[in-house]
């Protein structure tokens, strides 16, 4: 790896957390249009998050801050090791050590709301790390690399060998967007049956934090996508945009599911995915 | 920049209201009113939220509760009494278990009057809020910096 | 060579000392003595040999020989007795048989018994005697007042502390021997006294649970056993062929077909002392017992043999069917424990679940058996050993502090017991997360299963396995993370166990994931390259982003320091409700109620019942198609 994997790196440190807030507004504003509704400002997001940090710094208990701080450094570095072209498995990982701070974070509150929030955020978690796994595992049988940089530069378009995968990974794509019907654990609607879930007791500059680690990720989620239409950029580029206007119609036009519902899915989209694979490792044997 | 005036998140909760206010409330942020534009959001969650929008008379049931849910959203934040129950008792301002207004029990900024209070006005009302939302801002960070001084000086 | 024997036999002489020291002082001296020395003499061990590959001993076996059978007679004696005196007649049955095979083998074969070579030395004895060495000493340290606080705790027990802790050192010295042995008897010979241990161990307490789940552990072990006489009757039948019983022999041994068959039995005996299913609930029952011995036998150390002999025979299972059907037992067994771990709440079931769950991850690594395969197997060991042994021993003295060893009632432990909990919290980190040291291991799994073979299932395995493990560990770390109110802290005890053998292992785990290229290039990489040829290792980056990974782990909690000082406090919110800080609320009717949250334990979905009998099942079938296999290709 040479110099490039630190442009990389940096890049995504300094402008995720800005595509990602615009990415969040664009999606507001078009579910607004879908709901006939004008909408908040394109930049709203950035408000929000402005406004948060404007608030006076308060606490159910201290240690909720310093989980949160933990959740946001090694979300932005799970990203950075993707976008620095690093591998893919160990990526994955990261996400999962920074989402389980952030449930630590729900649980030290001692809250109700937050405890339950934390305990369906692990069933998210279950639901969709499955799917991921064998997301990285699909790539890896195109690209024959876990190294993100030695995918992205595949001549082949991966979507062809991997379209089980896909499907199952645009199934947990709504679940870890934290997207209706998936979003058992909080989300941006109204969300009062548990309050706010897992961010109940999280305000003020904390819940910025746990914002802009979001649009941290979701940028890496993006990323994921066009992982598999990477050998043609522009298509990339395309078919993320579909997907994530796929993600903002389903949003829209469903209701929240409960969470055993959640967890089949999840492992059922896995199950999409093992086929293919199954699919793909026989044809290779075979020698395609 | 003004940050708060842009991303007013409400905590929108019925003092044994009979609904009405509650219903016009609701009927803001849906599409025909659309107070999203404005970029409010309708945050179940007091430790969320900026504004508190209060309706009907309180009663001694919920008068603790408003109490707490008012310590628990942080600074700065502001009351928006909406209604004329939640401004002075209304019709029920004589009866035995309303306290009568809203600021009997935590200090409000804006009151809506109205039976019940127009969306329209609701809205006005807590754009006027948002000023002020401002002004509180502005002077918590004030102390905030004076306290430091001090600190530092000390 | 001299090491090699003190290592047998210095604790063999400790626990004959134990068994005559009456006072706990003078015992902890005994120990913490011993434990040094056996632990300076592994690391010395480890020094001496550090680039030396596998070295043969010589070691006349003239007398060693029969008086192994002698005692092997004697043993099955005593079970005989037992099974006699307890009504256990099926324990009875299969120690006759065993014995009956034993002397067969004596008698019929005794030509073919003689080994040259009967101890040796390579990287991985070395990584397992540093397991026992280090490992258990510590646990038999931390023993010493663990015991008193248990019969302080326990007056109806009968304190048989002496024969306790001379068990313990037997125990030690047997598996010692075991993973010096090159003579697959002497192998035998020690993997029978391991059985016996842990029958007297876990049935120290002697009620009729402890008695019942004693004899469970002994049923299972002795088929396993069995099948270890079995193997070894084939292989001294076949002995040019074969290699005999000289375990180095076997495994260099160019015909595959023949060594098969043997090969799978010996590894059904892996199977049956490393509680796969479906023999798994031997390990579950024998959680009755003191915590130390389900630290050092069920989970660090004695169950460890099953794995270790299993990733010995790695190379004659790979690429074969009978290697890939006893593979699956052990995926099949990670899959279904880790996820029963879900429903349970005593800490200790959820502990003996994920050893379960873990030793049948590592046969999959070995049952497989390619060369990254096998590296991932022996850092699993490692990490695992050492993670496991940290739990275990914490959950101990928790139970002694609060009374119950049950998660619920951990709520809160942070504020009652914080180094505890942060021990804990290390601990558990340790056994799912990044960048600790079984993560690393999974990853290195999951990646050399990509490239083998039909390999996709045991991905489908891991990918499901690790999602459920994030699960059950998280939900126990944010249980102890609650920062609850008015809570006393109950740290300092009446009688206090040591903290250094906690200490100590949770420096390990921290410093096992710091140290572990130098593990893996040092000890791990030359003996699978030896074997195979070829060896695996992590890429450069990768562990470079690992170690970036700690340091920031490690650095982190400073942040605590900043967080101090400038936040506002507020209550939890209750809905609004009046509430008081340790969330007790003005609920309705006037009544004042309290909140209580308790964990998920998705009992419909992931109970024992209900993911225990496919698991039975299908294992059962697996095992005995690998048999049939190997014995076709025989």
């Amino acid at each position: 790896m040479t110099w490039a994997w630190l442009i990389g790196a940096v890049l995504f440190l300094i402008l995720a957390p800005l595509a990602g807030g615009l990415i969040a507004g664009i999606d507001r504003k078009i579910t607004a249009r879908m709901q006939g509704r004008v909408g908040p400002p394109l930049l709203q997001p950035f408000y929000d998050v402005g406004k948060l940090f404007e608030k006076e710094r308060v606490v159910v208990t201290t240690a909720q801050n310093f989980y949160v701080l933990a959740y946001l450094v090694f979300i932005a570095l799970a990203g950075a090791l993707f976008f620095a072209g690093g591998d893919l498995l160990l990526t994955i990982f990261a996400f999962t050590l920074a989402h389980v701070f952030l449930v630590l974070g729900a649980y030290a509150a001692h809250s109700p709301y937050s405890h339950i929030g934390a305990e369906r955020e692990l069933i998210q978690v279950m639901a969709y790390e499955p799917m991921v796994i064998l997301a990285a595992v699909g790539l890896y049988m195109v690209a024959n690399s876990f190294y993100v940089a030695d995918i992205a530069a595949v001549a082949v378009p991966a979507i062809l060998y991997l379209p089980g995968v896909f499907l199952g990974l645009a199934v947990i794509l709504t679940i870890k967007l934290r997207k209706s019907p998936f979003d058992i654990s909080t989300s941006h609607h109204a969300h009062q049956e548990i309050v706010k879930g897992i961010t109940t007791e999280f305000s003020g500059p904390t819940l910025g934090t746990i914002e802009i680690a979001h649009w941290y990720e979701n940028i890496f989620l993006l990323g994921l996508v066009y992982l598999f239409f990477a050998w043609n950029p522009v298509v990339g580029v395309i078919a993320v945009v579909l997907t994530y206007l796929v993600e903002i119609f389903v949003d829209n036009t469903t209701a929240r599911v409960r969470w055993q519902a959640a967890l089949k899915t999840g492992w059922f989209a896995a199950l999409i995915g093992i086929v293919n694979l199954a699919i793909l490792s026989y044809m290779m044997i075979g020698g395609v | 920049m003004a940050f708060l005036k842009r991303s007013p998140w409400i905590l929108h909760y019925d003092a044994s209201s009979c609904n009405g206010c509650d219903i016009e409330v609701l009927a803001c942020l849906t599409p025909l009113y659309d107070v999203e534009r404005f970029g409010i959001i309708n945050t179940g969650n007091p430790k969320h939220a900026d504004i508190l929008l209060i309706t009907g008379g309180v009663n001694e049931q919920n008068r603790q509760v408003v109490k707490n849910l008012y310590e628990q959203m942080p600074e700065p934040r502001v009351v928006v009494a909406v209604g004329i129950c939640a401004a002075s008792g209304g019709i029920f301002r004589e009866c035995y278990n309303i306290v009568g207004g809203v600021d009997r029990v935590i200090p409000v900024d804006i009151y809506v009057p109205g039976c019940a209070a127009r969306p329209e006005q609701i809205i006005d009302g807590v754009v006027r809020a948002l000023s002020i939302l401002e002004e509180k801002r502005a002077k918590m960070k004030e102390t905030a910096q004076h306290s430091e001084e001090a600190g530092e000086t000390a | 060579m001299q090491t090699l024997l003190f290592l047998i036999l210095f604790p063999i002489i400790a626990a004959c000392l134990l068994l005559f020291v009456k006072r706990t002082a003078l015992r902890y001296v005994v120990v913490v003595i011993s434990a040094l020395a056996i632990g300076g003499a592994t690391i010395y061990l480890l020094l001496r040999h550090i680039s030396a590959g596998a070295v043969y001993f010589a070691v006349p076996s003239g007398t060693v020989d029969p008086l192994m059978v002698v005692i092997e007679m004697g043993l099955a004696l005593f079970i005989i007795y037992m099974g006699v005196k307890f009504k256990n007649y099926l324990a009875i049955a299969l120690a006759a048989v065993q014995a009956a095979l034993v002397v067969y083998l004596e008698t019929t074969y005794s030509g073919s018994l003689h080994v040259v070579n009967n101890l040796f030395v390579d990287q991985f004895s070395i990584i397992m005697a540093l397991i026992i060495g280090i490992i258990g000493s510590l646990i038999a340290v931390y023993s010493v007042s663990y015991m008193e606080t248990y019969h302080h705790h326990h007056p109806e027990v009968r304190d048989r502390q002496r024969t306790f802790f001379f068990v313990i050192f037997i125990f030690l010295a047997a598996m010692f021997g075991l993973v010096f042995s090159n003579n697959l008897m002497w192998v035998f010979f020690f993997w029978e006294i391991t059985t016996i241990t842990s029958f007297l161990l876990i049935g120290y307490a002697e009620t009729e649970e402890a008695t019942k789940n004693a004899f469970l552990a002994l049923v299972m072990n002795l088929l396993g056993g069995i099948a270890f006489v079995a193997a070894l009757i084939i292989l001294a039948a076949t002995e040019p062929l074969s290699g005999g019983i000289d375990l180095a022999g076997v495994l260099s041994s160019g015909d595959a077909a023949v060594i098969l068959l043997p090969a799978a039995l010996i590894g059904f005996a892996g199977i049956t002392k490393a509680a796969l299913m479906p023999f798994s609930s031997w390990l579950l029952g024998a959680m009755v017992a003191p915590t130390p011995v389900s630290a050092l036998l069920h989970s660090s150390t004695m169950v460890k043999a099953g794995v270790y002999i299993l990733v010995r025979f790695a190379p004659v299972f790979a690429g074969t069917l009978t290697g890939f059907s006893i593979g699956l037992v052990g995926g099949l067994t990670f899959v279904l424990a880790s996820a029963i771990a879900i429903s349970q709440s005593n800490a200790k079931r959820v502990l003996a679940y994920s050893t379960i769950a873990n030793l049948g991850l590592i046969a999959a690594c070995a049952g497989v058996g390619t060369y990254m395969l096998v590296w991932a197997a022996i850092l699993l060991i490692i990490f695992h050993a050492i993670a496991k042994a940290l739990l275990f021993l914490g959950t101990g003295m928790i139970e002694h502090r609060i009374g119950s060893r049950d998660i619920e009632d951990m709520e809160g432990l942070i504020v009652r017991m914080p180094r505890m909990a942060v021990m804990m919290f290390i601990g558990m980190a340790g056994m799912f997360l990044a960048p600790f040291g079984m993560l690393i291991s999974k990853w290195a799994a999951i990646e050399a299963f990509v490239q083998a073979p039909f390999g996709l299932i045991f991905i489908a395995i891991l990918a499901y396995g690790s999602a459920v493990t994030v699960f059950f560990w998280a939900k126990w770390m944010g249980k102890l993370v609650a920062v609850t109110r008015e809570q006393e802290r109950v740290e300092k005890g009446i009688l206090e166990e040591p903290w250094a053998p906690l200490y100590i292992l949770t420096g390990l785990v921290v410093a096992a994931t710091l140290l572990f290229p130098l593990i893996s290039s040092v000890l791990i990489e030359p003996y699978v390259l030896a074997i195979y040829g070829a060896t695996a290792r992590m890429a450069q980056a990768n562990v470079a982003i690992m170690l970036l990974m700690m340091a920031l782990l490690l650095l982190l909690p400073i942040s605590f320091l900043l967080f101090k000082r400038s936040a506002k406090h507020l209550p939890a919110y209750m809905g609004g409700r009046p509430a008081t800080e340790d969330r007790r609320f003005a609920g309705s009717l006037g009544l004042t109620r309290e909140a209580q949250t308790r964990n998920y334990y998705l009992n419909d979905y992931f109970g024992e019942a209900k993911l225990f009998r496919p698991g039975l099942a299908v294992c059962t079938a697996l095992i005995i198609i690998s048999w049939i296999l190997a014995g076709v290709a025989l």
